[in-house]
């Protein structure tokens, strides 16, 4: 005889699945990344209590179905070394997730692999991961290390695209145009020739440091800091699927911590206590708020670079059903 | 005459020196390399011989102290015209063993080539070499195959070794500072084989040149010029005349870094490039290092530090070139017999 608390299974990072009795057990890995030593674990799980298959999911996690409810206790136990091992923020220990509101922080591989990234996204989503979690407020958060946005940071409530602000010896330039080159067909075509000499249009640049990549001579370098591109908002769904538009460009690390620390004060003071599962998208409850009032909490003792450009107000678009 | 000093000593002879002579060394430039996080080690100024890189290989060469990557040679106004100043003071420049042998390569280029070049001889007179030894060869490198692997004509060997410091001096200056130091006999760190092993042809036989060999770097190299430009017997250089855009009637004249492997290396007036194959840029390059420099100077223009081979994003290796293409001659000549 099984007498459960559905919500509180939820927030414990299982599911609720389609097959009574059964459920399906979600493990976070913040930033995508893991040492390969847990993946026995991970197996041993499958095997012992799941029905021996394991699910990749969209954020970068894992979830292993077909568990028993009645062998959840066993299943967070099995999974306290893994909990452990990845530095998950943990309420009370030995009892696994203690929220599943605030989703996996994904990245895409980013610098400690991939030639483009201009920053290490495990370091900076593991960062964040602990400053946001454990909340089950529903956020979605993705950092990615380049403009190309291979994560898809665009489709999250929460996107962080990495930027490089190119720097330029001009006594080190031959004028090979490899840089103009590569931005103009890889990039946003911000480089242009005056006098045999490069001239970088700012407002254009995107920091993808395609020129620094390309340069053969060392003229073009990164800039020591490393900026971000935070994007808001964007989303699947039913009702207003939509792509997450530009709030910051050339921001810091510091000032993105703090706008979605702050986030979640704004949704804690406007979600919508009556909506099903008193769950309520970021988005829809900025939708309802205007954007005026979210960047009013959002910005809140937010340190801005000198550098950082503010987009205000947003406008998005995506496809309206409703 | 050897000595043996203190680091302290020889940064204060440094400190002294560099009252008339600016000091390069390879130098680390910290997240300064192609990708992020990655490190640049290439020459620069230095005040301290502990900003000196000694544990690894520089990514470029020491040339750009005599041959600047850009180079304003010479101002001109409308009847006018005035040559742009020396530095007013000399260089001090740390070398390894290939790089010293490389300068031989840009001396005969730039002063028994034909035409003396001034730009490159004001800047040669006024530079003291001083030799870095190697304990143990790098990756790529193949000095031993070149014969480069030793030099004894620097103005002074100099190995740091914690707070000790061996000198080998060739340069009375030197002497003169490092009197009562304690005399020792210092022989220069040198490898005697590398890992990297390459087999030079004799003579490679012209119709090689067409050879379908060099079809697959036509496929593969994407003309970056990395390969020339971190190449310390690469002396190429292009013009631009640049007239100020404030006033058109005045402007100068530089030289910059040239590469056969870029696009617009053999663009001629009218517009025509007679070698836009890159297979065929690598064929140039390469009978240019280990064939045609050799039967006009005598020896090979490559000194083996196999930086090509470190830097080229395309992974082809120029050592491994020329063994396949030994292969290729010895593969032929067995024909012809």
């Amino acid at each position: 005889m099984l007498d459960l608390n559905t919500k509180k299974i939820k927030k414990n990072a299982y599911r609720i699945t389609k097959v009574r009795g059964e459920t399906a057990s979600r493990i976070r890995v913040p930033g995508g990344l893991l040492t390969a030593e847990l993946l026995p674990l991970i197996q041993n799980i499958a095997e012992t209590y799941g029905n021996g298959r394991i699910h990749l999911t969209t954020r970068q996690g894992f979830e292993i179905p077909g568990i028993k409810f009645t062998d959840m206790e066993a299943v967070n136990a099995l999974l306290q070394p893994i909990i452990d091992k990845l530095d998950i923020n943990q309420e009370i220990p030995g009892k696994g997730y203690t929220s599943a509101g605030t989703r996996n922080i994904s990245a895409c591989i980013g610098s400690n692999t991939c030639p483009f990234a201009t920053y290490n996204t495990t370091n900076f989503a593991k960062k964040m991961e602990q400053e946001i979690f454990p909340n089950d407020l529903h956020f979605k958060v993705a950092f990615t290390g380049c403009a190309n946005d291979c994560i898809k940071t665009r489709m999250q409530d929460f996107g962080i695209i990495g930027m490089t602000e190119p720097q330029y010896q001009k006594e080190r330039c031959i004028g090979c145009q490899a840089c103009v080159k590569a931005c103009q067909k890889k990039s946003v075509d911000a480089l242009s020739v005056e006098n045999y000499r490069i001239v970088r249009n700012t407002e254009k640049c995107v920091g993808c440091g395609e020129c620094v990549i390309n340069c053969p001579t060392r003229a073009w370098t990164r800039s020591p800091e490393t900026y971000y591109r935070l994007v808001l908002m964007g989303r699947t769904g039913k009702r207003n699927p939509r792509l997450a538009e530009d709030f910051l460009v050339w921001a810091t690390e510091d000032a993105i911590i703090k706008i979605v620390k702050n986030t979640y004060d704004f949704v804690n003071h406007y979600i919508d206590r009556e909506a099903p599962g008193g769950k309520e998208h970021i988005g829809y409850i900025i939708d309802r708020t205007g954007f005026e009032e979210y960047k009013k909490w959002a910005m809140e003792g937010v340190e801005l670079d000198l550098r950082t450009i503010v987009k205000n107000p947003i406008y998005w678009g995506g496809i309206h059903y409703d | 005459m050897g000595y043996q000093t203190t680091l302290a000593k020889i940064n204060a002879i440094f400190s002294d020196l560099s009252k008339d002579y600016v000091i390069y060394a390879p130098k680390r430039f910290v997240g300064d390399g192609t990708f992020t996080n990655i490190d640049t080690i290439r020459y620069g100024e230095i005040t301290d011989l502990s900003e000196i890189e000694f544990a690894e290989k520089s990514n470029y060469s020491f040339k750009e102290v005599l041959l600047p990557i850009s180079e304003t040679l010479f101002y001109f106004t409308e009847n006018e015209m005035k040559e742009a100043d020396a530095p007013k003071k000399g260089a001090i420049v740390f070398l390894r063993s290939c790089d010293l042998h490389g300068l031989k390569r840009m001396d005969t280029i730039y002063l028994e080539n034909g035409a003396v070049d001034t730009y490159y001889k004001r800047l040669r007179d006024k530079t003291k070499f001083i030799l870095m030894g190697c304990e143990n060869s790098f990756e790529n490198c193949f000095c031993v195959s070149m014969g480069t692997q030793k030099s004894d004509d620097y103005d002074a060997y100099i190995k740091v070794d914690g707070n000790a410091v061996l000198v080998d001096s060739h340069w009375d200056l030197l002497d003169a500072a490092l009197a009562g130091a304690t005399e020792a006999s210092v022989m220069p760190d040198s490898v005697t084989a590398n890992n990297t092993v390459v087999t030079v042809p004799e003579t490679v036989p012209q119709t090689l040149f067409d050879a379908p060999f060099w079809e697959d770097y036509g496929n593969r190299c994407i003309a970056c010029g990395r390969c020339n430009f971190v190449c310390p017997t690469c002396t190429c250089f292009t013009m631009q005349d640049i007239f100020y855009t404030d006033n058109g009637k005045a402007g100068e004249r530089r030289r910059v870094w040239a590469s056969c492997h870029v696009d617009g290396y053999t663009d001629m007036a009218g517009g025509h490039a007679f070698r836009n194959d890159k297979g065929q840029r690598m064929r140039f390059k390469v009978m240019h290092k280990v064939n045609d420099y050799k039967r006009r100077f005598g020896t090979h223009m490559c000194i083996g530090c196999g930086r090509c081979d470190d830097v080229c994003p395309e992974y082809i290796s120029f050592a491994n070139c020329i063994n396949k293409l030994n292969t290729l001659v010895n593969d032929s000549v067995k024909e012809e017999n």
